[in-house]
């Protein structure tokens, strides 16, 4: 069943629009719960897209296999996602930094606080991410070490190549997965991809990764999917590359996967001097598992995230 | 009057990046001013250099107290400035949600915390500020509730209205908050525009700051009293929602006292010209923030009023 979570009027001529797809299980079968799958906060993140089509798709074509309530939310910042915008339009603000919302905000504070209010109740919530238009991540589900305790279960079964617990609480307060757990939703974000692209084989094991949390739960009495054992890891095991300089980085061919130290990722370069302002190298032996994909670079930037350590590396 | 270079870094393809400021007098770090931190903030820009004209002559007349100095720094977003954009130009992220930053992280952050660095040792920091939605707002001061806040400071500006907001999460990496985090007496000066100049607000807020300095002895200015603040919590203020979407025709302005059931504004259907709702208010009061923009949606925050006062 479509309906509208959130239903706001705009200055001219149509109506701000969330939808979510609640499917539930056949009559007379027992409901034992209910997932929501949210995604499209970052309307430059087009990952859920293909997430959100596959769940249904799946549940469509074996509804006697459904045992809980799956809500699908496509879209998150649905004027975002139509202008190709990451923001919200109009006050340019990043809706997952604007959570818990305001119901006696503005609307798009409304909008925010009617869409966690309709997530209430929800047993989990899955965020899908779909990292920026800058870097590409491989399949990972980021945990705010706060609640590590409460996701941590939960995480494991996601399939992804990677947990990460985060503890930089402060940069997570304003997401929605954040002000979720905080309610006693536990929420998890899942990040992979790269913003305005869509991965099939990323979406695919993100997907069997959901229906293996939902059998898990209850939720779905499909077979047993098999599924990877992630690795997990804290901010400690991981180096983060920024750039040195401001230029273009060109990364080298073979930029994603295991890594020596001392390996060169990529050059950054000056296009007017034809010099080469900096190789950036692994400082570790290890797994990238981010990597720069917008060449333009400021000091800063963010050009690869590795795994360290042997074990990573093997 | 000094420059000081705050900050540098270097650019792809434009000019290098420079936080650049200007220092008067010697000694102890007393204030700091803090002007635009985003791109549209021009009437903020505005009033910082006619800060710096200010201090520029009364230092040449020496009346800058001796060991205090005062550092301006009106330009941290002209990079955005330059390219018609609000947030840093190339990630489109907000400076002002990034403090206190750090120095081994993304590019914002950087500034942020390189920034931070710099200013978090004055005494008094005074940021002009702007909201994120459109609209006027009377001129006040605007303080976090950090528990450090100190209201009877924000007093002697002399601005009509002092506001004290309960942070919530969207807050916590907002300079204002950072800078009283580090025991900096902070102060956001909110005038009634932003993209545009008003001289008569500007003067104002020109006016608030030298009387601030003057009194708490940073500087030598014989300055109107100004206004006694009333001191109003944000909780506080009630809003004046707008039920429909459409064509905004405001009918009172900011520091305008209105009657219960009054009417303060028009929506037109932006179609058929008709008047399809009017908005009125639910209480007595003193327009506080008012709407500017010619369109509005359902649930948009048309106006706020302070209760019960009046002109």
């Amino acid at each position: 069943m479509i309906e509208n979570v959130v239903k706001l009027q705009l200055p001219v001529h149509e109506n701000l629009l969330i939808k979510r797809n609640r499917l539930q299980p056949e009559e007379g079968k027992e409901n034992r719960g209910r997932i929501s799958i949210v995604t499209g906060a970052h309307g430059d993140e087009l990952e859920g897209q293909f997430v959100c089509y596959e769940i249904i798709r799946r549940i469509r074509k074996n509804p006697q296999l459904l045992r809980g309530t799956v809500d699908v939310y496509p879209v998150m910042n649905p004027l975002g996602m139509d202008s190709g915008m990451r923001t919200l339009p109009k006050i340019d603000m990043d809706l997952n930094r604007m959570f818990p919302g305001n119901q006696d905000g503005g609307m798009m504070d409304k909008m925010a606080a009617q869409l966690e209010a309709s997530l209430l109740g929800s047993d989990i919530c899955i965020d899908v991410h779909a990292s920026d238009t800058f870097v590409k991540e491989i399949p990972q589900v980021r945990i705010s070490d706060e609640f590590e305790k409460m996701m941590l279960p939960y995480a494991k079964h996601l399939n992804v190549d990677l947990i990460w617990i985060n503890n930089t609480a402060t940069d997570h307060e304003a997401t929605l997965s954040y002000s979720l757990s905080k309610l006693g939703v536990p929420s998890l974000v899942i990040e992979m991809g790269l913003g305005n692209r869509i991965n099939r084989k990323y979406g695919l094991q993100a997907v069997d990764g959901i229906f293996h949390l939902m059998k898990q739960m209850g939720l779905w009495d499909g077979e047993e999917i098999k599924t990877q054992t992630p690795r997990i890891v804290t901010n400690a095991d991981i180096e983060f590359i920024r750039s040195s300089e401001s230029g273009i980085f060109v990364p080298y061919e073979k930029n994603y996967g295991i890594v020596r130290k001392s390996d060169v990722l990529g050059e950054i370069i000056d296009p007017l001097r034809g010099k080469v302002l900096n190789r950036v190298k692994a400082g570790y032996d290890g797994m990238v598992f981010t990597m720069r994909e917008h060449p333009v670079v400021y000091e800063g930037s963010l050009l690869a995230r590795i795994i360290k350590g042997k074990e990573a590396a093997s | 009057m000094k420059e000081r270079t705050i900050f540098t870094m270097k650019a792809p393809y434009r000019e290098d990046y420079e936080i650049k400021g200007y220092s008067f007098g010697k000694g102890d770090p007393a204030a700091c001013i803090l002007g635009p931190l985003r791109g549209n903030e021009i009437q903020q820009l505005y009033i910082c250099s006619q800060l710096v004209k200010a201090l520029r002559e009364l230092e040449n007349h020496n009346c800058i107290s001796s060991n205090k100095e005062i550092l301006v720094i009106p330009g941290v977003s002209y990079y955005s400035m330059n390219v018609g954009k609000r947030f840093w130009p190339f990630d489109n992220i907000d400076i002002n949600r990034k403090f206190p930053g750090n120095d081994y992280g993304e590019t914002v952050g950087r500034i942020a915390h390189n920034l931070m660095e710099r200013i978090k040792d004055y005494s008094y920091g005074i940021q002009f500020s702007s909201f994120y939605t459109p609209g006027d707002f009377v001129p006040h001061v605007r303080m976090m509730e950090t528990g450090y806040q100190n209201t009877s400071l924000a007093n002697l500006f002399g601005l009509p209205y002092v506001l004290v907001r309960k942070p919530m999460p969207i807050d916590t990496k907002t300079i204002n908050y950072n800078w009283q985090d580090e025991m900096t007496a902070a102060f956001s000066v909110y005038t009634n525009k932003t993209s545009v100049i008003d001289e008569s607000s500007a003067k104002q807020a020109v006016a608030a700051v030298l009387r601030f300095l003057t009194r708490m002895g940073t500087i030598k200015y014989e300055s109107h009293s100004g206004f006694i603040s009333h001191i109003i919590l944000e909780e506080d203020l009630s809003n004046v929602v707008c039920e429909t979407g459409g064509i905004f025709r405001g009918l009172v302005t900011p520091g305008e006292a209105v009657r219960y059931k009054q009417p303060m504004a028009e929506i037109i259907d932006p179609y058929v010209g008709e008047v399809k709702n009017v908005i009125r208010a639910g209480t007595e009061g003193v327009v506080f923030f008012a709407h500017t923009d010619p369109l509005i949606g359902e649930g948009d925050i048309a106006y706020q009023l302070i209760h019960r006062l009046h002109e």
